[in-house]
């Protein structure tokens, strides 16, 4: 076949697009972290996951582990069951417990794992069993009220440094 | 109406080996419009083997309509339009893009293909239809553009040809597979007269060198009585008057001797529209 | 009162169903256009010219018009954010907003303007100078061999269009953002790696910028294709494409957006 200089210019623009994708996928895209094909699924139930998306990330001291695979409602308890999927390389004791927190003040919403101490590890299907519910602003700021009128008079009392 | 050809006498003709009466072309009573506007109405022609017959007429008149008839590209609404013997009306897609390869159509302004070169325009359709190694169809290309004198100008695009050296181009595309049938839409219009004289001439000589038949649309008597062996005028949808050069000159038919002599008043009427003048410029009995 | 009313009801109606009329013959050529294409894909020479035509002549533009954006967006959204304290997430912000809409919906406009205008240049130039009807009788289909090439050159320069685009669109924001500004370079692409995420958001960018490339390469190759063999014809055309393709890709864009990004 003949060659032309268009050839060429076709074959730095397809490479130059190919180059972009690939940009996109790894360097500006999660593509590298945890895929959702494998991996072992967990499940956990919160009282109130606040604003808990499916595919946010689970972080275990800062490191992202794994995503929310799915969240579903129980209609027999009232809680949400949360189904999350770890990547394989991370293991975590049985006796894990996990928490809905949230990213800075305005952030997205991500399970927190904190390992414990059990020997036995978990695997595909297990159930977290000690979790801890999304802090709901409203329930702060009663809790915080409540406090503060309990606290009455011995306020001044209160440990420093706060 | 349509007379079986007859032929010219004249010394040009020089394959009278080949059978005469032998119709590469033929129109039988085609009608076509669009619309609801008859263009054509009744249209019988033959076109012989080894001819170069004109159809000729006044601008608008459905000569080229006949060409696209033949060509496929329309369909007739009554009447049969037949080459080589097949309707082509009854062709199937593929059918009609084989009887194609044997045709080759000259377009009114060379139609040559505006990003390609003068060299590739005519190694087009060697190129879509063979599998010619590109040293064959190197020297195919050189020997086409030879005949039309336009070897030296194989390297130049389209935008820079004149229009007569356009037209020869698309001369030498439309001959490059070897039709048997060349069709040639208004081949002499805007062209000088000394493009003129060579595009006139190329008709003739490619038509006695291929044995092909050819059939020129056009409305320019004197470049096309020179060399055709046949004419028909159409008027209205219709063929008014066929027959040799000499015989349609000759015509004492006021609608023929008009158009051949180019007279500006005649049956065909220099007012278009109808009403009196006089009425229109509120000089007439009111109303 | 009653025949203004009733000229204007004609008017309307005939305006409508002409327009249907039209879409019609659009899908009929679209269909056309999908069943002669097996020659493009048996000749790769026809299609790597297409692709040349579409999408190395936009190259250019889409290069300097995602740069830019990639600029405004960083400047823009660093002001917005520095007020809320997060001027981390720019990259989030940047790489978000060109990945999912910018990139594929400004690029498919720039596309429209460059490769649209010139494929229906082009074809209408083709059919009024009669070379299109010039190829059919030497025997070559003009949709196999000019008209589906360039449908599928178009259709693939698109996804990759608006890759480029994107991609220096997040490089402008990182120039604005990191180089100029100063937000931390480490936060700016863990945030954005942390927060787009591959399917959901990049796929789905190149999902809409195919069906924008189709859609503008099928507008472009109808309107040079129906348009009236004149200058003045070929003209209206190439306007025509350039209001058609906008209107169809933001249109799309709603429909493509509706469908993916809602949901959970």
């Amino acid at each position: 076949m003949k060659r032309t200089t268009a050839d060429l210019w076709v074959g730095i623009f397809v490479t130059s697009g190919l180059v972009a994708l690939l940009v996109l996928a790894l360097k500006v895209g999660n593509a590298t972290t945890v895929s959702a094909s494998d991996g072992y699924r967990v499940t956990a139930e919160f009282e109130n996951i606040g604003g808990l998306k499916p595919r946010a990330p689970v972080k275990s001291a800062g490191v992202v582990v794994g995503r929310v695979d799915a969240i579903a409602f129980d209609n027999k308890k009232f809680v949400a069951r949360v189904t999350l999927r770890l990547d394989r390389q991370f293991e975590f004791p049985v006796d894990t417990t996990a928490s809905i927190l949230t990213s800075g003040l305005l952030g997205e919403q991500y399970v927190g794992l904190d390992g414990g101490g059990d020997d036995k590890l978990l695997k595909e299907g297990d159930r977290l069993t000690m979790t801890q519910s999304a802090m709901v602003l409203e329930r702060m700021i009663g809790r915080f009220l409540y406090g503060k009128a309990s606290e009455g008079p011995t306020a001044e009392k209160a440990p420093a440094g706060k | 109406m349509a007379p079986p050809a007859m032929h010219l006498q004249s010394g040009s003709v020089s394959l009278e080996h080949s059978v005469a009466s032998e119709s590469i072309v033929t129109l039988d009573q085609v009608a076509f419009g669009y619309d609801s506007r008859a263009v054509l109405s009744g249209i019988s022609l033959h076109i012989p083997r080894g001819k170069v017959v004109a159809v000729m007429g006044g601008s608008g008149c459905g000569k080229t309509t006949i060409l696209r008839l033949i060509g496929g590209q329309i369909k007739a609404s009554a009447g049969q339009v037949s080459v080589n013997g097949r309707d082509v009306a009854a062709l199937g897609h593929g059918d009609l893009y084989q009887m194609r390869r044997r045709m080759g159509m000259m377009f009114q302004f060379g139609a040559l293909f505006t990003d390609l070169s003068v060299y590739e325009n005519v190694a087009f359709p060697l190129r879509e239809h063979t599998r010619l190694p590109e040293s064959l169809i190197r020297d195919l290309v050189l020997m086409k553009l030879q005949a039309v004198g336009l070897r030296g100008a194989s390297a130049l695009m389209p935008a820079s040809l004149s229009g007569g050296m356009a037209r020869r181009v698309a001369l030498a595309r439309a001959i490059a597979i070897d039709p048997m049938l060349m069709l040639y839409d208004e081949p002499f219009t805007g062209l000088d007269p000394i493009s003129l004289r060579i595009i006139a001439d190329l008709i003739r000589e490619l038509n006695d060198a291929l044995g092909a038949a050819s059939v020129l649309v056009t409305h320019d008597v004197e470049a096309s009585f020179r060399i055709v062996d046949h004419v028909y005028i159409i008027a209205a949808g219709r063929v008014i008057a066929d027959g040799t050069p000499d015989q349609i000159r000759n015509s004492t038919d006021p609608q023929v001797h008009q158009f051949v002599h180019g007279e500006s008043d005649g049956p065909v009427r220099f007012h278009y529209g109808e009403g009196a003048y006089a009425a229109d410029l509120g000089l007439g009995p009111r109303p | 009162m009653i025949g203004a009313l009733d000229a204007g009801l004609r008017h309307v109606g005939s305006r409508v169903i002409g327009g249907i009329w039209k879409l019609g013959c659009a899908t009929r050529f679209s269909g056309t256009i999908l069943r002669r294409s097996g020659e493009t894909w048996r000749r790769p020479r026809l299609l790597l010219d297409q692709i040349h035509f579409t999408g190395v002549l936009s190259l250019i533009i889409i290069i300097v018009s995602g740069l830019f954006v990639g600029l405004v967006l960083g400047l823009q959204g660093y002001e917005t954010l520095k007020r809320y304290g997060s001027a981390e997430a720019l990259g989030t912000l940047v790489a978000l907003s060109l990945v999912r809409e910018l990139g594929p919906v400004v690029a498919a406009l720039l596309f429209a303007s460059r490769a649209g205008s010139a494929i229906t240049a082009r074809v209408g130039i083709m059919k009024s100078t009669e070379q299109l009807s010039a190829m059919e009788m030497m025997a070559v289909d003009p949709f196999a061999r000019v008209l589906a090439p360039v449908f599928w050159g178009g259709a693939i320069s698109m996804p990759l269009l608006a890759a480029i685009f994107s991609a220096f669109g997040v490089f402008g924001g990182y120039l604005i953002g990191v180089v100029l500004i100063g937000v931390d370079a480490g936060a700016f692409w863990s945030q954005m790696q942390g927060n787009v995420d591959f399917r959901d958001d990049v796929v789905n960018g190149l999902i809409k910028s195919a069906v924008f490339g189709v859609a503008v390469t099928l507008i472009a190759l109808f309107e040079g294709y129906d348009a009236p063999p004149t200058a003045e014809g070929v003209s209206y055309a190439v306007t025509r494409t350039v209001v058609t393709s906008a209107l169809a890709i933001l249109a799309l864009d709603f429909v493509l957006t509706a469908f993916m990004f809602t949901g959970v």
